[in-house]
């Protein structure tokens, strides 16, 4: 592959769907409308655990204005004695989720909904519903809930034999811990925890939904899989997939949170109840309480070494706060916590812990960054207890091609030696820390590294040449930072024609083959796959029309810069035919151009960053500052490098809220007590300096784009890396985030 | 009770509307009429993307109620562009990718063109602060305020 060689690939195109962004023009899920519609509110919890003994509608059913009443007995119910899945997702969770059920199990659960002519009304009708509830204690802390008197939530779920709020375990093991231990000259062994944080979207969840009286239904709803709303909706309401129509909108910001849904099958059975369509929006302070955060966590990390840093077992435990429902990513921190490292003896467990919080959310490398905080900041100590660089310790342990990581996979053509690398050679890395520039401020330098497994999985697209020689390209993956400029460029770049002749669109699903999610890394890996392969069908269908208008063998026919050449024995006796000039003889010549392809996709390697951090902490304000931070990262093929760089800048800067000011604080009675932005402190543009990518293009030998996954790894550095630069400014660890002032000043005051 | 009767200027246009004492600019904007550029991240003034200007200056329109606004000029990002001619900021902002999911971008250049209105040389710093009540969950802000700089150093030398 050579970069050089490529007029689009790698270029800083303008995105396909921009001006419409820039101008206000783009369709979000709440800036649809239709005829006739009314709105729907949803009534939540006022508890955050309690037993559910009647729900009494009349009233709100007989208020002026109310078309619909939805409660948990509309809704298919799936049996707590038999999992029924749906990707990742328990179907036995998500039908509790959307609307509980026996239980209240978190301040703010839905408990019923109402659509009604206005928002006034439907607001209205919600405080006449009559729900008779039977408060229980509820739990909210790990700690807690893992307790042996601890409430229950779910008297169905055991563990040990007993009754208990541990959901479920796994566990990844290589080797022999204990005989690894026995060969470490150090060992260090520390606990760590961290708050639940939210993924922070902009836009709120929405959805506009239609049924019409033959049972069609159609959705214009913002999700990171189109397909997902339609398979979750059906499965909740009964209807079948065919008759539901799913339209992807614009999508503002998911982060792994709009991989499930909470509106879209309760707006269905409002539209069929009342016949009209019906709009639903959630609030700021819905998002919050009731939408997935992460796991809260509760680790130990402990690791042993050789004098020389050769690191012989590892250990971890990893307990993951669920919220109401199980479902924690234990597979990120038991996964990738010891990922990026060659260890011989390895024991990674984690514990699925439901408590009385809204439901957990997949958020960007899910739970990845957890482990990762544990085991880079131990790496950290360890590093500074055998006088050794923290950068040459990782390179000395590094995990390379035939390394086989506890969670089972034997290394390919990985390139996390490449990021150490990179860090260790950059200029930020080898630039002394600037001195502090008044008294009461201190600097430090901290550096981690991270991992996350990266997807491949199911993609469709279709490429169509229009009767004037352009082009369409229809993918089924809602675009969520600028895929669809990568596509355009990979397409223009095959068929070589400029890039403002191609058109690229998101099917909705009655348009486009089934495309799994949005997520893992996989839109832009799994797409340009799909796009490759149909752009590759088509160019075969434009050179089997040139051979027969030139009575060639179409193997005699070249493609290059967007028109078809004689080629071989025949070189040079025809004119070249244009795109153009082949679209206009398509019908005459065998119909219409266009090619499709499904596909699992496969090839997914894992990807791997390392980041270092410069920060300045403020001893009297407890205020942790971030003056520098550079970013490295393996990212194969960079379609589109301006997007590429984004996704490593925002994970970034998520990963700087998780550090040092994101949390979830419960008061007394179990109620979120800061469910607003103005009280969930996520970063502003004040507060974070630029971030430098460093993007390192090692083509993936497994893509035809050399594409690797590039969206989740960013995040997974930053706790460790912050947290081991504030130790690096204080001379004091600290083992729980966020490192917020309050904080800072408690372990300051020590 | 009865609706209000509102005159008012929008993206230089008499407009009139009908409204509830209570409603909020936004909410007429959005569902009144159909001016949807403009978007709702909280309804509580915290995050920008509803950022409008009132009379040149800069606003949550979730924190302005609509009566407020009869006889006044409000620009949306709908009046940003001159016909099919970017603003400078609009251009600038797809040039330099400035925009991931592009929920929080009306939001922001509103925000940045009043700056640059008022401060058609602002500092890195400066642009930060300004900006600092405008969320952006993609970006990191890093293209963002690349953007803004860019635009603004490229304003001056067109105008000088």
């Amino acid at each position: 592959m050579n970069a050089i060689d490529n007029k689009w690939i790698g270029q800083r195109t303008i995105r396909p769907d921009g001006a419409d962004k820039v101008t206000g023009r783009a369709g979000y899920a709440a800036d649809n409308s239709m005829p006739g519609m009314i709105w729907a509110k949803v009534l939540r919890s006022p508890h955050a655990h309690a037993n559910i003994r009647s729900i009494n509608t009349a009233k709100a059913e007989a208020l002026h204005g109310v078309k619909a009443v939805v409660t948990a007995k509309d809704i298919v119910d799936f049996p707590l004695d038999k999992s029924v899945m749906l990707g990742i997702q328990d179907m036995r969770w998500m039908c509790r989720n959307i609307m509980a059920r026996e239980k209240a199990l978190f301040h703010g659960h839905p408990v019923a909904a109402v659509a009604a002519i206005n928002e006034e009304i439907a607001a209205e009708a919600c405080k006449l519903i009559e729900v008779d509830y039977e408060v229980l204690p509820h739990v909210i802390e790990i700690e807690d809930a893992i307790r042996a008197d601890a409430p229950i939530l779910h008297d169905f779920l055991r563990h040990e034999g007993k009754p208990s709020n541990i959901a479920g375990t796994m566990v990844n093991k290589l080797g022999d811990v204990d005989v690894g231990f026995a060969e470490a000259d150090v060992i260090i062994e520390r606990s760590f925890k961290t708050r639940p944080v939210h993924q922070g979207y902009i836009e709120p969840q929405a959805c506009t939904v239609s049924c019409t009286a033959d049972g069609h239904v159609t959705i214009w709803s913002s999700s990171q899989g189109q397909f997902m709303v339609r398979a979750m909706t059906s499965l909740l309401t009964g209807i079948a997939q065919s008759n539901i129509r799913a339209i992807p909108a614009e999508i503002g910001g998911g982060f792994g949170a709009k991989t499930i849904i909470y509106l879209e099958p309760v707006a269905v059975l409002l539209s069929q109840k009342s016949g009209r369509p019906v709009k639903m929006v959630m609030s700021r302070d819905e998002v919050f309480r009731a939408t997935g955060p992460t796991s809260g966590s509760m680790m130990t990390v402990k690791i042993g070494a050789r004098n020389d840093g050769t690191i012989v077992a590892a250990q971890g435990t990893f307990y993951l706060q669920a919220g109401g429902l199980p479902g924690s990513p234990l597979r990120g921190p038991v996964g990738c916590a010891f990922a990026p490292y060659d260890i011989a003896n390895v024991l990674s467990v984690g514990f699925d812990v439901v408590s009385n919080r809204s439901k957990v959310a997949a958020y960007r490398a899910p739970g990845a960054p957890l482990g990762a905080y544990a085991t880079e900041c131990v790496i950290d100590e360890l590093a500074e207890a055998l006088k050794i660089d923290p950068l040459e310790l990782r390179l000395k342990n590094i995990a390379t091609k035939g390394t086989k990581a506890a969670y089972g996979a034997v290394f390919g053509s990985i390139t996390f030696q490449e990021t150490v690398e990179a860090i260790k050679n950059h200029p930020h890395y080898k630039a002394p820390l600037e001195h502090a520039p008044r008294e009461g401020v201190l600097r430090g330098r901290g550096v981690a590294s991270g991992f996350w497994y990266n997807a491949g999985g199911e993609s469709s697209a279709q490429v169509n040449i229009t009767e004037d020689g352009n082009v369409t390209v229809t993918t089924g993956h809602p675009d969520i930072g600028g895929s669809r400029a990568s596509i355009a460029n990979v397409t223009a770049e095959l068929l070589g024609i400029e890039h403002n002749r191609v058109s690229v669109q998101i099917g909705d699903t009655a348009s486009i083959g089934f495309s799994n999610l949005t997520g893992g890394s996989r839109a832009t890996f799994a797409s340009a796959m799909v796009v490759t392969q149909s752009a590759e069908k088509v160019i075969g269908q434009l050179k089997e029309r040139a051979a027969k208008i030139w009575k060639i063998d179409p193997e005699a026919v070249t493609w290059a810069n967007g028109e078809a050449r004689p080629a071989g024995p025949n070189a040079g006796q025809f004119p070249p035919l244009t795109l153009k000039e082949l679209a206009a003889k398509a019908n005459e010549m065998g119909g219409p151009v266009g090619a499709g392809v499904q596909l699992t996709t496969t090839g997914a390697d894992p990807g791997f960053a390392t980041h270092v951090v410069d920060v300045e902490v403020d001893v009297e304000l407890g205020i942790v500052r971030v003056l520098r931070y550079t970013a490295a990262q393996d990212v194969g093929r960079a379609l589109h490098p301006s997007y590429v760089e984004g996704q490593i800048q925002g994970g970034v800067v998520q990963g700087i809220g998780w550090a040092l000011s994101e949390e979830y604080l419960f008061d007394k009675q179990g109620r979120l007590d800061n469910a607003s932005f103005l009280d969930y402190r996520m970063p502003v543009c004040s507060d974070v300096p630029m971030i430098e990518p460093v993007m390192l293009e090692i083509p993936n030998p497994k893509h035809p784009q050399g594409v690797r996954g590039v969206g989740e790894a960013p995040i997974v550095p930053p706790l460790a890396a912050i947290s081991n630069a504030v130790y690096n400014a204080l001379g004091k660890r600290f083992y729980s985030l966020p490192m917020s002032p309050p904080k800072v000043l408690e372990v300051l005051e020590g | 009770m009865a609706k209000l009767h509102v005159t008012t200027t929008i993206n230089g246009e008499p407009t009139e509307f009908l409204c509830e004492p209570n409603q909020s600019v936004l909410d007429v904007l959005r569902n009144t009429l159909g001016l949807t550029g403009t978007k709702e991240g909280c309804g509580t003034g915290d995050c920008g993307a509803c950022s409008i200007t009132l009379d040149d200056r800069l606003i949550c329109s979730c924190l302005v109620l609509a009566p407020e606004i009869e006889g006044r000029q409000i620009t949306t990002i709908e009046g940003m562009a001159q016909g099919d001619h970017l603003h400078p900021l609009q251009q600038k902002f797809l040039e330099m990718a400035a925009l991931q999911c592009g929920i929080c971008t009306p939001g922001f250049l509103i925000a940045a063109k009043s700056l640059l209105e008022r401060n058609p040389d602002p500092s890195e710093a400066e642009v930060r602060y300004w900006l600092a009540g405008n969320l952006c969950r993609c970006t990191g802000y890093d293209k963002i305020v690349r953007a803004v700089l860019e635009t603004a150093a490229e304003m001056r030398g067109a105008s000088r």
